[in-house]
């Protein structure tokens, strides 16, 4: 597709309008991973007891109460009740930081909070406390459907599209051949999935934990034989945002379960 | 000083790739002068670590459970293709078909962000394509 159709169809999805395309998944066919999962890691995901990611999400609940740094506050002393005050957040991260000019996903939103509210160390990435929070608020916005509405992301969401659709790594392969064009295929004993960002932070069997959007993408890398981007690097978050605009519509599955 | 290191490596194995020449779509001439071996060449092209070939194509290998289903099945393709042919398909796929996802397998350039530990390799050496190359040739039907 050419760069200029492309722009147009990201135009067009920013401003809420349906676009088709012959490389885009069309949004009838547009599914969850959870779709092609078996019987029983559905099964899991589904039920609260069942899915191990929910350990998290009771950690996450402990420490929203937890007052922290020299500011001796606590999410929940700014932000009350996060069934409230959280709905819907995690459908819409990436979002845009005037302060920063640029996109932060909800990781990056966490630490900002920490650093310029608490006055706390910054959290690191895949730390188990980054993680029980994240996963405590993307549970809050459990079946709401993904949706990137804000203009000024406009540019990072085509800057994610380009880096999904460049081939990349000594396999000379781009994110867009195997997740466009051979969703529903097998690679090996895996089922390539249409590659939605609409279940993290989730518990993967092959991880055996819960991991971040980050870590997936980087496990994809990997396979590719490709450069990984240094941890939290903007190349992440724009990929990041361009799956989310390419999940529109999609509800929030987190914590999800994955193969 | 370490993008100048980077550069003279990548020349120094760029001179290390042996020449080959491509006539029409096959590379007739062994990459190393020697016939390969089919019995190694057949435990490459199992390999997923390795050969990677199972991630894309079915094969005939009943001890192989999961196979991939993005490529044709390499049951009889030495009955469609020459050595030669088979050759260039595994060296650069992408001299056939620009658009294909077959790795090329003895190129490096063109690439864009190899990860460190593979840049300026080619995904197989020389001799472990003519060994793919000669067990290839042995499935007949
Ligand atoms: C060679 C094929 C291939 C390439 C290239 C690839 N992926 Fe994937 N991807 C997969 C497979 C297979 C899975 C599912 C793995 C599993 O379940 O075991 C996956 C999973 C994912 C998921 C998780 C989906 C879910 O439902 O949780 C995301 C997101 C994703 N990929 C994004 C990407 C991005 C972004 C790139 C490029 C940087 C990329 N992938 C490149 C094969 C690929
Ligand atoms: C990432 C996917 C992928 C990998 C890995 C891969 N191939 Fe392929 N291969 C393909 C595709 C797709 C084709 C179809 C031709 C095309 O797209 O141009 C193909 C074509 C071929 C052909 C010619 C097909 C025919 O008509 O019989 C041969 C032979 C072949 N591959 C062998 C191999 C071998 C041997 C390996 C490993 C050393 C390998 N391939 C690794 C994707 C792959």
């Amino acid at each position: 597709m050419s760069r200029l159709f492309r722009h147009v169809i990201l135009s067009a999805v920013l401003c809420g309008a349906s676009a088709a395309s012959a490389d885009e998944i069309p949004p009838a066919e547009r599914k969850s991973g959870y779709e092609q999962m078996g019987r029983e890691i559905r099964a899991m995901q589904d039920d609260d007891s069942a899915n191990p990611a929910m350990l998290w999400v009771l950690d996450g609940e402990a420490l929203w109460s937890l007052k922290a740094g020299a500011a001796g506050k606590s999410c929940a002393d700014c932000h009350g009740d996060a069934q409230a005050s959280m709905k819907g957040v995690a459908a819409r991260y990436p979002a845009y930081s005037p302060a920063l000019a640029r996109p932060v996903d909800l990781e990056q939103r966490i630490n900002m909070c920490r650093t310029d509210q608490q006055q706390a160390t910054p959290l690191p990435a895949e730390s188990k406390e980054l993680l029980v929070l994240s996963a405590f608020l993307a549970r809050q916005s459990r079946g709401v459907p993904v949706e990137i509405t804000d203009d000024r992301l406009r540019p990072f969401v085509e800057r994610g599209g380009e880096l999904f659709t460049r081939r990349q790594g000594q396999i000379n392969l781009s994110c867009a051949q195997c997740h466009d064009d051979r969703w529903g295929q097998r690679l090996a004993g895996s089922l390539i999935p249409q590659g939605h960002a609409n279940g993290y932070p989730l518990y993967r069997l092959e991880w055996q934990t819960l991991g971040s959007l980050q870590r997936r993408l980087r496990n994809c890398l990997t396979g590719m034989r490709a450069e990984l981007y240094p941890a939290g690097a903007p190349e992440y978050v724009d990929l990041q945002l361009y799956l989310k605009s390419r999940a529109r519509g999609l509800a929030i599955e987190a914590p999800a379960v994955r193969p | 000083m370490v993008c100048a290191a980077i550069v003279v490596s990548g020349t120094a194995y760029a001179q290390g790739l042996r020449p080959y020449a491509v006539v029409e779509d096959s590379i007739s001439a062994s990459l190393t002068g020697a016939k390969g071996d089919p019995v190694r060449g057949r435990s490459l092209v199992a390999n997923r670590q390795v050969g990677l070939c199972l991630l894309c194509h079915n094969g005939p290998f009943p001890e192989e459970k999961f196979q991939g289903n993005l490529a044709p099945d390499l049951k009889g393709a030495g009955a469609r293709w020459s050595e030669g042919q088979l050759r260039l398909r595994i060296v650069d796929s992408r001299r056939l078909n620009p658009d294909t996802i077959m790795p090329s397998y003895y190129r490096i350039e063109g690439l864009a962000r190899v990860a460190p530990a593979f840049a300026d390799k080619p995904v197989l050496t020389a001799e472990q394509i003519e060994d793919v190359v000669a067990y290839l040739a042995t499935l007949r039907d």
